[in-house]
């Protein structure tokens, strides 16, 4: 099993959301988060001075799949959150040593 | 009930309802302020409105009114509705100042100012202008036209608000050491827009209430005319303001824009009621310029005033009160110099007392917050109670 952790831009979570779901991903959890990346926030213009926003609103949409599954999850994700512009966010991804139900007690691939 | 008693219900009528809309100025400042500061520091700006408002004028009721009128009364209106719009405006100009302090001044020493400046320097200057005026024959006597106080009441808020930056300092981290000019972005947009719309409304009041009376024809058209005015300044400062930040920036920054507006009204409202209907939107251009060069002017200087109120008020003021000396056409009695005289009299006067008191003030007790109040904000120091306690501030 792994997690995906995707950061995107606030706006494309819908898409992100709708793409994984038709390809059957049952369950996300999703979080406002800030930060930048390469380019250092952008400015914004207030009372003829500009400014940087230092940390960009940027949502982090975070998903555990089967190892089998995770390629494919990664390319409906760049697929559903690209803008091709700057900003667009990063994928990470990491193993996950145990997954279990609470409901029901079930554990790794079966409590996914 | 004969003509004359209809004339002086009339009038009456006329001065309370005015002196509403005036009032509506208040909610104005608040809104505009709240809107401008950060979100940590609300909850001070709206208690510091509501504190200057009513000290003020309480002030003026015990004290000022006497001092500028000599007595309570008036032959063609209620003498009571007399008191109460000019009343009315007394807070207009200690918000001017109080505002521009926001974010780092304490409201106990600003509410022993408002005392002396409700009580004593803004009725002095009153007493010289639409007063019982005790420079009458002396050489500092003004000839100054000003319907509604551009100078009376904008510059002389402005001016105290220039002793006080001066005395209390910029809000940390503003300007850095190396002189790098940190912006501090408004928290709240709408707000800022409905304040600068109540004062626009409040406006009318101000300036058509200033006429004095509407219960004849000449006198109906009068005020009709000062509010038309009053209204084309307001639109062509913020139209102007918008093309100069569209054409320098590619951007249209509606703080500015708002400003822009407050910034013709304020040019305006020396003598909306002398103008033909075209002028005012070059008094009102002109006063919308003033404050896009006002902002960053001061900002170079390291004058902090996160509403713009120097701009807005003590520019605008003077702007306002010189426009009436080159553009009124109201016969040989008002003059260019007569204009200025009356600009650097009440100047000098406004800015020199209020330095001195607020100074005084200051030694006793002290005028700014100090760094971890600052830091955290006055909103939990000053009155216990954040504006927004569910809001997650990013630093």
């Amino acid at each position: 099993m792994k997690k995906i952790e995707a950061v995107i831009k606030p706006f494309k979570l819908d898409d992100v959301k709708e793409a994984l779901t038709q390809a059957g991903i049952t369950g996300m959890t999703v979080s406002d988060v800030k930060g930048y990346g390469r380019q250092q926030g952008h400015s914004e213009l207030y009372r003829g001075a500009e400014y940087v926003v230092d940390f960009l609103p940027k949502i982090k949409v975070e998903l555990v799949v089967a190892d089998s599954d995770v390629d494919s999850t990664i390319d409906i994700i760049i697929n559903a959150a690209k803008t091709g512009k700057i900003g667009d966010g990063k994928i990470f991804v990491s193993p996950i040593e145990k997954t279990v139900r609470i409901r029901t007690g079930e554990e790794d691939e079966d409590a996914i | 009930m004969d003509l004359q008693s209809i004339n002086y219900v009339i009038d009456t009528f006329f001065a309370i309802f005015t002196m509403t809309l005036i009032i509506f100025m208040v909610p104005g400042f608040a809104m505009l302020e709240a809107g401008l500061v950060r979100t940590k520091n609300v909850s001070a700006v709206l208690m510091v409105n509501t504190m200057i408002y009513a000290i003020a004028s309480m002030a003026f009721l015990l004290f000022g009114y006497s001092l500028a009128f000599g007595d309570f009364g008036s032959d063609s209106m209620s003498k009571w509705a007399a008191f109460l719009f000019q009343m009315a405006f007394v807070g207009k100009a200690i918000n001017i100042m109080s505002g521009g302090v926001s974010e780092r001044a304490k409201v106990i020493p600003l509410a022993i100012f408002t005392v002396i400046m409700g009580a004593v320097i803004y009725p002095i200057i009153v007493n010289w202008s639409w007063g019982s005026n005790m420079l009458e024959g002396t050489f500092l006597e003004l000839s100054m036209y000003d319907l509604a106080g551009s100078t009376v009441i904008h510059s002389t808020g402005g001016w105290a608000l220039l002793a006080a930056i001066i005395i209390i300092g910029a809000r940390r981290g503003r300007y850095s050491e190396e002189g790098v000019i940190r912006v501090i972005p408004a928290s709240n947009i709408p707000l800022v827009t409905l304040g600068a719309f109540l004062l626009w409304i409040g406006w009318f009041g101000f300036n058509g209430g200033s006429v004095g009376s509407i219960s004849s024809k000449e006198s109906a058209d009068a005020v009709a005319l000062t509010i038309m005015n009053t209204n084309t300044a307001g639109l062509a400062g913020s139209i102007i303001v918008g093309i100069i930040m569209y054409f320098q920036y590619k951007k249209l920054d509606i703080t500015m824009i708002l400003n822009g507006a407050l910034g013709g009204l304020v040019a305006i409202t020396a003598g909306p009621n002398l103008y033909n209907i075209y002028t005012p939107i070059l008094v009102g251009a002109i006063g919308g310029v003033i404050v896009v060069i006002g902002v960053s002017f001061f900002d170079k200087l390291k004058l902090d005033d996160p509403v713009g109120a120097l701009s807005v008020h003590l520019l605008n003021g003077i702007w306002g009160t010189l426009a009436v000396g080159i553009f009124a056409n109201n016969g040989d009695d008002i003059t260019f110099l007569g204009q200025l005289k009356g600009v650097v009299v009440v100047g000098l006067f406004a800015f020199v007392v209020s330095f001195i008191v607020l100074f005084v003030i200051n030694k006793i007790v002290p005028l700014r917050a100090d760094r971890d109040e600052e830091m955290q904000g006055l909103d939990v120091d000053e009155c216990g109670l954040e504006a927004y306690p569910e809001f997650k501030r990013a630093f």
